[in-house]
């Protein structure tokens, strides 16, 4: 049916305030969201600063083969997937642990104590967070180098060790700053389970563990699955912010990943054709994990993201 | 058992802090010699002095004041125009407009034609598009429209008996039942516009215009390393370093105690949304 242009109208005028009321909202989005996509067209083309992005040549796919072909692609797709898995085996169960047990804690003082202390990292910023670890790991006199050699070890540059470098970084960031604000999902979700529960188990003589089997966990499942989804459906987007704050060329062996690759070789170099092929191929995939793991999910727990 | 579990694990989250203001109002001959491992040594404000000596410190505040305060307006303005519309199930073309935003949270073109767009729009070292250019976070545009749909039209339809248009129901009857929203999702935007580092990076290069972060990037990440690999003739620079930290989450920890309820609240509407 062809919608009637003059009910169309009625309904402009009559609502015609909120109609205004989204010319701001959306010019917004058409600007700032959905122009630059306009740019993305340069990942095809040979651009040059000179002659902008509508009069740069095509070239096809000359930027993603050079990406493709070069050394760099295979170490940055693994170091991004790997420092994701690492993510999601270190840094996910934390917060849905610390749950468990802060769930367990009747003294409503110590609970509220512990959540306080352990929620506060998260409102620290990125570069602070970086500054502390840093200045902690600095060789001579940083406290850990400090406390090392007290215990007889010997001091070391744990930020030039590429082989400290996901464990650094998950530990800080992912760890240290999230876990504990992490948490709060979690007991929200364990917040809803029915006391009458836990009571007929304990009349069934269920133990604590049983109970925390067969109640407790059930209950966060469908949280668990949707925080899942979206780490899943975020592989690509390791936290590239921070990383740029504590990788250095000596640790890109396993910290230079696929979005720090961009910011380089885009921003720092001025490669913005081949940086934005590269960006492109990394939300390309991004999007496409993120239609994979809401269908994924969807099968296994009927929980979704839409 | 648990409790004790707990209790290293507060620890361990609070420790940096502790080391950081401990280091930060020690002597430095005590940080460097590994005097200070949980208390402060040989107290003094030396370092605090230098470090609010430091004239950049100050613009850089203010910097960040200004960005946090306008860039926050800019935030809700605009997520209230849009959320309000989209929860009027009346609005022609709603399900189109919200898939339109939608799909920006899953699908982004990238830095680098983000950062074109803003050179070709003239909007480089500018502090207006450090506040406009990042107004919108689509997930807030979200949470706030599933607010609005809650309050009940009863009241929008008495409203408009009494004769108030549009604006008026948003301004004097919506607005004033959305407090507690407001609040939070104006404070999520606000630690987001007090932390954020890397746009303001990109955008500004003119000193006088950085916030506090970009500042800080400078001074306690930057310097630090440098000086590790390079020459180590700054001899206080630790506690230096440490008590331009401690200045510089002076004010995030002072507001913590008052806000914590409000991102508590958030981050579990958050989650039942989805």
């Amino acid at each position: 049916m062809l919608p009637n242009l003059k009910q169309i109208k009625a309904n402009l005028i009559k609502d015609r305030y909120l109609y205004l009321l989204l010319i701001p909202f959306l010019a917004w989005y058409i600007i700032f969201a959905y122009k630059p996509m306009y740019g993305l067209q340069i990942a095809f083309k040979d651009f040059s600063v000179y002659k902008g992005i509508a009069a740069s040549p095509w070239v096809g796919l000359e930027n993603f083969e050079t990406f493709f072909r070069s050394p760099y692609f295979l170490r940055l797709l693994k170091n991004t997937l790997l420092l994701s898995l690492y993510q999601l085996l270190f840094a996910f169960p934390v917060p849905i642990i610390l749950a468990l047990l802060l769930n367990e804690i009747k003294n409503g003082i110590f609970k509220k104590t512990v959540q306080t202390f352990t929620y506060l990292p998260h409102f620290i910023s990125v570069v602070v967070v970086a500054g502390i670890v840093t200045n902690f790991l600095a060789p001579s006199n940083g406290i850990i180098n400090i406390l090392i050699e007290m215990m007889g070890g010997e001091k070391k540059y744990f930020l030039t060790d590429p082989d400290w470098f996901r464990t650094i970084f998950i530990g800080s960031m992912d760890i240290w700053k999230e876990a504990g604000f992490g948490t709060i999902i979690y007991i929200a979700a364990l917040s809803g389970v029915n006391p009458a529960l836990y009571e007929a188990a304990v009349i069934d003589g269920a133990n604590r563990w049983k109970q925390t089997w067969h109640i407790t966990l059930p209950a966060i499942i469908p949280t668990i699955a949707i925080m899942l989804v979206m780490k899943v459906g975020s592989m690509l987007e390791v936290g590239y912010e921070a990383i740029i704050l504590l990788y250095q060329p000596a640790t890109y062996e396993t910290a230079d990943v696929i979005n720090t690759y961009v910011y380089r070789a885009g921003l720092q170099e001025g490669r913005y054709d081949l940086a934005t092929a590269v960006g492109l191929f990394n939300a390309v995939v991004g999007f496409l994990l993120v239609i994979f793991a809401n269908k994924m999910s969807k099968k296994l727990t009927q929980t979704g993201l839409w | 058992m648990n409790c004790i579990f707990l209790a290293i694990i507060s620890l361990l989250a609070l420790y940096p802090f502790v080391y950081v203001l401990s280091a930060s109002i020690s002597s430095s001959d005590a940080v460097v010699t590994g005097k200070v491992i949980l208390w402060p040594r040989d107290i003094n404000f030396d370092s605090y002095a230098k470090v609010l000596l430091e004239k950049g410190i100050w613009v850089a505040y203010l910097n960040t004041f200004y960005y946090t305060i306008f860039g926050v307006i800019a935030n809700l303005f605009l997520t209230i125009c849009g959320a309000y519309v989209l929860s009027k199930k009346r609005i022609m073309g709603r399900t189109a407009i919200s898939f339109f935003i939608a799909l920006t949270m899953w699908f982004q073109p990238g830095m680098i034609p983000t950062y074109l767009n803003f050179r070709d729009l003239n909007m480089l070292d500018s502090r207006f598009t450090i506040i406009i250019g990042f107004a919108i976070t689509t997930f807030y545009v979200f949470l706030m429209r599933s607010f609005f749909e809650n309050i009940p039209d009863e009241l929008e339809e008495a409203a408009k008996v009494d004769g108030a248009n549009d604006l008026m129901i948003l301004w004097r009857v919506y607005l004033p039942l959305s407090k507690a929203a407001l609040a939070t999702i104006g404070l999520f935007y606000a630690v987001h516009r007090w932390n954020g580092y890397f746009w303001t990076m990109i955008i500004l290069s003119d000193e006088s215009k950085v916030p506090l972060q970009v500042l800080l990037k400078k001074l306690i990440v930057e310097m630090n390393v440098n000086d590790e690999m390079g020459n180590m003739a700054v001899y206080s620079k630790e506690t230096i370093i440490y008590a331009t930290i401690i200045v510089s989450i002076i004010p995030i920890v002072a507001a913590y105690p008052f806000i914590q309820r409000y991102f508590v609240k958030g981050a579990m509407i958050g989650s039942v949304k989805g």
